[in-house]
């Protein structure tokens, strides 16, 4: 019964790879107009996220063939104004066992895959660095804990972008298709200073929050999770492709909810390194550049 | 008061006599009444009111978000817009109409002269204008009303200002309203029965109610608590869910869902037993296993007090409770199934016909079912990491909630309105209502899928231009369906005030029940001497299955 279940869950993920890949074509970085379906991602989770939400979608669709072909077919057989006349039965307990039972076997088919990939999700051991991120009203906070078993000091704020920030004023008067970055549109997509992942590394995200609940959500990697204060919660991603992946806020945070975009910007390892290193040096130089005025703050305030 | 004590009348009149003795006066007959019809009447028009506040409150937030950019609203008032909507169309609209056509229906379903507590019935009512007057006027108050959404998380929903307590003492308002309304029912089933009504030759609408009234009672005070513990947090030192305090936010979720879930039930059951009556009627052939129909709204029932959690997969928990969650869940698609597929049965070899009602319970079934699949696809877990908080799941409970709930309450008034009115309402009307509600729904709410898994999360006034086209059929399908809705008052109107079709006792050929017994209009007092019931009166006469 089981392996039944499995086999055919494994057939019908494959089947949908196949059309996500031709349906998707090159990695999208952002939703598209027109975008029908959930993103396949760039991460292994993602894709199996993506493999068990088009399992369910075709049982859904395979379950609502059957049932509204039998309605429809019933409605035009079995009308009054062709001569239909009503039968007398009202149950028949085998068919009622029927209808219980393979629903049950559907169910675990549909409930073993997702077991497995959530068992797999739940495991952030063995991650090789450390992502803080801290979200507030309305913008998040990113700080590179560990890198390969070595603190970072690295740490930043990362905030809508002053464009789309300008146009989605109420009646601004500006025009959302104007924002762009190449031929991408990234109204309300788009940070001051996206976070950056190198690819192939396995990363572990810590999430909490200042003030009130946020959910840190990029649909490329699968998952979102929710920032709560007072609590940390975890979660972890390995991206396979190169590229700009967007997200939003999805917890409602207050005012400006919609206005706290998360850009992720996934490079290969080298490049990483190099640019870890640079945000390294210029965060002691500007920690020994704010040394001074710190120091002199409590004269001014004495 | 004695004057309208239905003890007292019930002994001088014969109720199929005809010739009512309503109280006279306005505030004699609709004020102080006792009587479960006009209260039921109350109940109806008030959540008919609802229904169009709470509408055009959805019709500017589609225009918001007819296309990219914010043109009309300011951010927080979207948010007071959201909120409002759905505190209106779950606690004015939905769940007061389902209270009416019970108060109507189930004293002439069990043949019942009133309901069993006819003064608590009064109360029950005349608090919900006053709760809803609390709710709404928060709108015109400085800080305008709570913006936080309607699950009311804390800590956003403590950042309100006066606003916080106002809703806190309507919710409580709403609940004790609700919780009177309740016991009503539940002591108006057990009790006052007709003789030969046995408990399993209820009709399936009276059966839905009495598990629902369980429900409510069971869960509104879970309510009360929660927004307790809000004000408490807010106004009095307590730190039940600030994290700086000690307390949890986490903690807010987890008892508001196990409230909020079977509350999704109580707006749905009730449609379930409404559903049941019509599809039987209309197909002129019993219900297809009444028994199994009885035990899958008792399951449902049960279940829905152990899948609270499914609502918050992304909070944190712990594996093995997401595990439980999602399997408690996915069990709710079982009994379920067995309701569509009973549904689907009594159609079967019919004798059918296509009248207004019968066209609502059809679309219920089709369209229900599309929520229900779409509430499978949420309750897998690795799948609700993507589609939590985003236009899908905004998409899977307007198809529960409006074509669903709504849906079959519409059916409900078009199947017993000639019971209420004496009249026969415009079938040409009521089928225009019905088209036009019927398309421009889907093209309303099934886009919302789609946005939903291309990543536009819910409950944000403006959007990236890739949502735009999704999003302009949304709301145009929105605006149609919003004026949809004036073609239903009208024929309401029409079926009251001017029909001169007068319909008969039995009003539809294939009926079956208590109430098609007595006359249309239903006389001002019923079945005030128990009626003789022989089984063939019955839908569900026949006990064998």
């Amino acid at each position: 019964m089981i392996s039944f279940g499995m086999g055919g869950a494994r057939r019908a993920v494959a089947v949908v790879a196949v059309f996500a890949l031709l349906a998707s074509g090159a990695a999208m970085a952002g939703a598209q107009p027109w975008q029908l379906n959930m993103p396949p991602g760039v991460t292994s989770i993602s894709q199996r996220i993506h493999g068990v939400h088009m399992l369910a979608l075709w049982i859904c669709v395979f379950i609502g063939v059957i049932v509204y072909g039998a309605m429809i077919y019933a409605m035009f057989k079995f009308r009054k104004s062709r001569g239909a006349v009503a039968a007398k039965w009202s149950h028949n307990t085998m068919l009622e066992a029927i209808w219980t039972t393979i629903p049950i076997l559907i169910l675990i088919a549909m409930a073993w895959p997702a077991t497995k990939l959530l068992i797999d999700m739940a495991n952030v051991e063995n991650s090789e660095m450390t992502i803080k991120v801290t979200g507030y009203q309305w913008k998040w906070r990113y700080e590179y804990v560990d890198y390969f078993g070595k603190a970072t000091p690295v740490n930043f704020i990362s905030t809508l972008d002053e464009q789309s920030n300008r146009v989605r004023q109420t009646g601004s008067g500006l025009d959302p298709h104007s924002v762009k970055e190449g031929n991408e549109n990234v109204y309300l997509l788009n940070v001051d200073k996206p976070l950056v992942l190198p690819v192939g590394v396995k990363v572990r995200f810590v999430i909490t929050a200042d003030d009130v609940i946020h959910s840190w959500w990029v649909p490329e990697l699968g998952w979102k999770q929710d920032a709560i204060p007072g609590i940390i919660n975890d979660n972890w991603t390995r991206i396979d492709t190169a590229g700009t992946y967007r997200g939003q806020c999805a917890e409602l945070c207050g005012r400006d909810h919609g206005f706290m975009p998360i850009v992720v910007k996934a490079i290969p390892k080298a490049e990483f390194e190099q640019w870890l290193a640079t945000q390294q040096a210029a965060s002691s130089a500007s920690k020994t550049a704010q040394a001074a005025p710190a120091a002199a703050l409590p004269a001014t305030q004495g | 008061m004695a004057a309208v004590n239905p003890a007292i009348h019930d002994t001088h009149h014969d109720g199929h006599a005809g010739h009512d003795d309503k109280p006279h006066g306005f505030l004699h007959r609709w004020l102080f009444t006792t009587n479960h019809k006009d209260i039921g009447t109350l109940y109806l028009v008030f959540s008919l009111t609802m229904f169009f506040i709470g509408g055009s409150f959805a019709m500017l937030i589609r225009a918001e978000l007819f296309q990219p950019g914010l043109q009309l609203l300011q951010p927080e008032t979207f948010n007071e817009l959201t909120t409002m909507h759905a505190l209106i169309m779950i606690f004015g609209a939905i769940m007061p109409a389902f209270v009416g056509l019970g108060n109507w229906m189930i004293p002439m379903q069990i043949g019942a002269p009133d309901m069993a507590l006819p003064r608590m019935n009064n109360w029950s009512f005349w608090i919900l204008p006053f709760a809803f007057l609390l709710l709404i006027g928060e709108i015109f108050m400085p800080g305008g009303g709570p913006q936080g959404g309607w699950t009311m998380y804390p800590p956003l929903s403590l950042e309100g200002g006066f606003n916080v307590a106002f809703m806190i003492f309507a919710i409580h308002l709403m609940g004790i309203s609700s919780i009177m309304g309740a016991i009503n029912i539940i002591a108006t089933i057990l009790n006052m029965r007709a003789p030969g009504m046995d408990l399993l030759k209820m009709p399936v609408f009276v059966w839905s109610w009495l598990i629902t009234a369980f429900l409510l009672i069971a869960v509104m005070p879970v309510l009360a608590g929660a927004v307790t513990m809000l004000l408490t947090d807010k106004y009095f030192g307590t730190s039940f869910f600030h994290a700086a305090g000690g307390g949890d936010p986490v903690m807010y979720q987890h008892i508001f869902w196990f409230f909020g879930h079977p509350e999704v039930y109580i707006m749905i059951l009730p449609a379930f037993g409404i559903i049941s009556e019509i599809i039987p009627t209309f197909s002129r052939k019993p219900i297809f296993g009444y028994q199994a129909m009885v035990y899958a709204i008792a399951s449902i029932a049960f279940l829905s007090f152990i899948v609270w959690a499914h609502h918050m997969f992304t909070v944190g928990m712990p594996l093995g409770g997401e595990l439980f969650f999602m399997y408690a869940t996915m069990l709710i698609a079982i009994p379920t199934g067995v309701k569509v597929f009973n549904w689907l049965s009594t159609m079967w070899q019919g004798s059918l016909t296509f009248e207004t009602p019968m066209l609502f319970a059809i679309a219920f079934v089709i369209l229900f079912t599309i929520g229900g699949f779409s509430g499978v696809m949420c309750a897998i877990v690795p799948a609700d990491y993507q589609y939590q908080d985003t236009y899908f799941v905004v998409a899977h409970f307007h198809y529960v909630l409006v074509t669903g709930a709504a849906f079959a309450i519409m059916a409900a008034a078009y199947y017993w309105l000639p019971k209420w009115s004496g009249n026969m309402y415009s079938e040409k009307w009521g089928k225009i209502h019905f088209w036009s509600s019927t398309i421009s729904v889907n093209v309303l709410f099934f886009p919302q899928h789609f946005v939903g898994l291309a990543g536009m999360p819910r409950r944000i006034p403006d959007y990236n231009v890739a949502f735009a086209d999704f999003n302009m059929i949304s709301s145009i399908g929105g605006f149609w369906f919003g004026a949809s809705q004036l073609i239903f008052v009208g024929v309401i109107i029409h079926c009251v005030y001017f029909s001169r079709q007068r319909a008969t006792a039995q009003v539809w050929e294939g009926a079956h029940g208590l109430e098609w017994t007595v006359p249309s209009p239903a006389p001002f007092h019923t079945f005030s001497t128990p009626p003789v019931i022989t089984n063939d009166m019955l839908a569900h006469g026949d006990v064998s299955h």
